[in-house]
């Protein structure tokens, strides 16, 4: 459903994309995971015919994102990454506007759009910009969904919306999948992967990889345990140190400390007391995806180095 | 249908932005009926009751007369009597009165006998205008005083024009503001509103998403604009209904005549505010541009305030490329004279051409993509 070949885009100096080349299938919920900066708007707008690639081609449906742009907007649902609703109009208002200018009703396609507007229903008639954060991207999901697109291109729709509105994003995410829509999301949040069918790893216009969230957390090689201790900053500076360290990063309350072969965790532990952190808990662990983005990122600073 | 549809949903939802924005009512609403009261009532060139101080040393049956006179005009109302002639610098200094007049001992039997005019007219020049519409005033009132107690002095007197304003009979000078005043409002609405809304879709984020829409940019601009076009006949309407009821400046020509050139200047000006809009990314910038580049030129150099023959030649060959200017010409004479368009077709076609040419620039700068 979406083919990107090759793609490079520089904004002046800034190399946005470097030769990024990626496919989603029909009815795929893909995932571009990445952090700030990464390029993944830049995808998006090439994808969804707002930017011209430097180089390189990208297809929609089939359609030249260049040359055929005006069919891929008749079959696109555009969400853009930052909050692009009509603030002073109101909830019924702005769906019943986007529902005019793709050249629909609001009625046509309730049926698609219900399970995200049933939860809006009760504001209809409050103002957009009077919408918490997850309503209005609850809001602007309705709008972009509201002429039943094929294709629904979401650039990080969760970014600063709180947890619980951001599960019950994903859960509409996962229904509308089911409708038959083919959809790619982005999102810096790496828990998010574990419910894309595919995600690609993006990092500095790049893609570190692509696969389903599984198979990236099997291709992770390295033994990995998560060490906790009182103090975390001396811990991650002691661990880094450690000469058997491949890598050491914070994760949440503990530091997980990846190493190329198994560890014998009573050596560690004296390693550890012996400086200063006495009675620090070690546990092995299987990799998540941002374990393996890290190992990705790892990997690539020492390739060029 | 759908198109008819579309059109009219981006038409009510442009007129809901601007309902429910209290600063673009303002702008929309309150400029023009501010700018036309005040250009009609207080920033007048006409003379209403200026206060005048008399010293009176002949007290005679003509200081007495003309006096009257002066003060029965309605141009002038007495601020104080004088008692000695040092009094007039200090009067001035307090800057109360604008003009002293100062009548000779013997006034009137000097005047009879035919020894000549033992009067003197003081006026406060500091605002060099007024004092000059001052005495003017004062003269023509003595002097017809002088010619109604003398005949026989009118034939050795040098024969003095009688002059005859046309089109303007008062020299009201509300007749040239209210076409000014038009020109600048319909510049506001049309160009400035324009830019400034559709400059505000961009700020916002929404014009990413519209044009990834199958709605052409061209649709977009032309439901964005049409509403403003609304507002600016309607704004155009009531200034004209306002001088025509209210300063009762005459409308002679044809009234739809009028609106025909109206909406060609609005046209104009819409094709300006989309040029603008194009060019710039914030709702802050467009005003800038609007303010700076549009209605500053249209007050100053279309002739409005300041006449264009007695501009320096550069200026002059600037207002050329002023809307307003062609416009203003155009007002005048359908309100004032009353002629028809083969009197103006001149400016008629400048205007349309430019904007042919603007509105052609703009809709080819319009983009499909966000580059």
């Amino acid at each position: 459903m979406i083919k990107a070949e090759n793609i490079s885009k520089s904004f002046g100096l800034v190399k946005a994309l470097h030769s990024v080349s990626l496919t989603v299938k029909e009815n795929e919920l893909f995932g571009l995971i990445g952090p700030d900066g990464a390029g993944k708007s830049t995808l998006f707008r090439i994808l969804a015919t707002l930017l011209i690639p430097d180089q390189g081609k990208a297809s929609v449906i089939g359609y030249d994102t260049i040359k055929n742009y005006r069919q891929i907007r008749m079959l696109l649902g555009y969400m853009p990454g930052r909050f692009s609703l009509y603030p002073d109009l109101t909830v019924e208002e702005n769906l019943a506007f986007y529902a005019s200018v793709f050249g629909t009703s609001v009625r046509q396609h309730y049926q698609l759009i219900e399970p995200v507007y049933k939860q809006l229903e009760p504001f209809r008639n409050r103002r957009a910009a009077q919408l918490s954060g997850g309503m209005k991207q609850k809001l602007a999901l309705s709008c972009a969904l509201i002429h039943r697109p094929k294709i629904l291109l979401l650039d990080e729709p969760t970014t600063g919306v709180d947890a619980v509105s951001r599960k019950e994003f994903w859960e509409l995410l996962s229904g509308i999948r089911q409708a038959g829509i083919t959809i790619l999301v982005s999102t810096p949040y790496m828990d998010e992967a574990n419910l894309c069918d595919r995600i690609a790893l993006f990092q500095d216009g790049q893609i570190l990889s692509i696969d389903t969230p599984a198979n990236i957390v099997a291709d992770y090689e390295l033994h990995l345990c998560a060490v906790k201790a009182p103090d975390k900053y001396l811990l991650l500076k002691t661990l880094r140190s450690w000469p058997n360290t491949y890598s050491a990063y914070p994760f949440g309350d503990a530091v997980h400390l990846s190493t190329t072969y198994k560890i014998n965790n009573n050596e560690l532990k004296q390693y550890l007391t012996h400086h200063a952190l006495p009675g620090s808990q070690i546990m092995s662990i299987n990799a998540g995806i941002e374990d393996r983005f890290l190992e990705l990122l790892h990997q690539k600073t020492l390739t060029h180095a | 249908m759908k198109s008819a549809n579309r059109f009219f949903s981006f038409v009510k939802k442009e007129l809901l932005h601007i309902l429910r924005d209290k600063r673009t009512l303002l702008i929309l609403f309150g400029i023009p009926i501010a700018q036309v009261v005040l250009f009609g009532f207080a920033i007048t060139n006409d003379l209403n009751n200026a206060p005048i101080s008399i010293l009176d040393r002949a007290h005679d049956q003509g200081s007495r007369e003309i006096t009257e006179r002066l003060l029965s005009s309605g141009y002038f109302t007495l601020l104080d009597n004088l008692d000695h002639p040092p009094d007039i610098e200090a009067a001035f200094r307090k800057g109360k009165a604008k003009l002293i007049i100062e009548y000779g001992p013997d006034f009137y039997q000097q005047l009879m006998k035919g020894r000549g005019l033992n009067l003197f007219l003081a006026a406060d020049a500091s605002d060099p205008n007024m004092a000059n519409l001052l005495v003017n005033y004062a003269s023509a009132i003595i002097n017809k005083y002088i010619l109604e107690k003398l005949p026989a002095m009118a034939n050795q007197r040098r024969i003095q024009p009688e002059v005859k304003m046309y089109f303007n009979p008062s020299m009201k000078s509300v007749f040239m503001f209210v076409p000014g005043v038009m020109s600048v409002i319909l510049m506001l609405v049309s160009a400035m509103m324009t830019s400034i809304s559709i400059a505000r879709e961009k700020e916002q984020g929404t014009m990413e998403v519209l044009m990834v829409s199958p709605v052409k940019p061209v649709q977009i601009i032309l439901a964005k604009v049409f509403p403003y076009l609304l507002l600016s006949l309607v704004n155009a309407a009531s200034i004209v209904a306002l001088a025509y009821f209210v300063f009762g400046m005459p409308v002679q020509g044809s009234l739809f005549l009028l609106g025909l050139e109206v909406m060609l200047f609005i046209l104009t000006s819409l094709g300006l505010g989309i040029l603008i809009s194009t060019l710039v990314s914030t709702q802050q910038t467009a005003m800038m541009i609007s303010l700076i580049a549009l209605m500053l030129p249209t007050i100053i150099l279309s002739g409005f305030i300041f006449p264009i023959e007695n501009m320096p030649r550069l200026l002059q060959i600037l207002t050329y490329i002023i809307p307003a200017r062609w416009f203003l010409v155009i007002i005048k004479d359908i309100m004032l004279k009353g002629v028809g368009i083969a009197f103006f077709w001149k400016e008629t076609l400048i205007l349309a051409a430019m904007c042919l040419l603007l509105l052609g620039i703009s809709i080819k700068k319009l983009k499909v993509r966000l580059e």
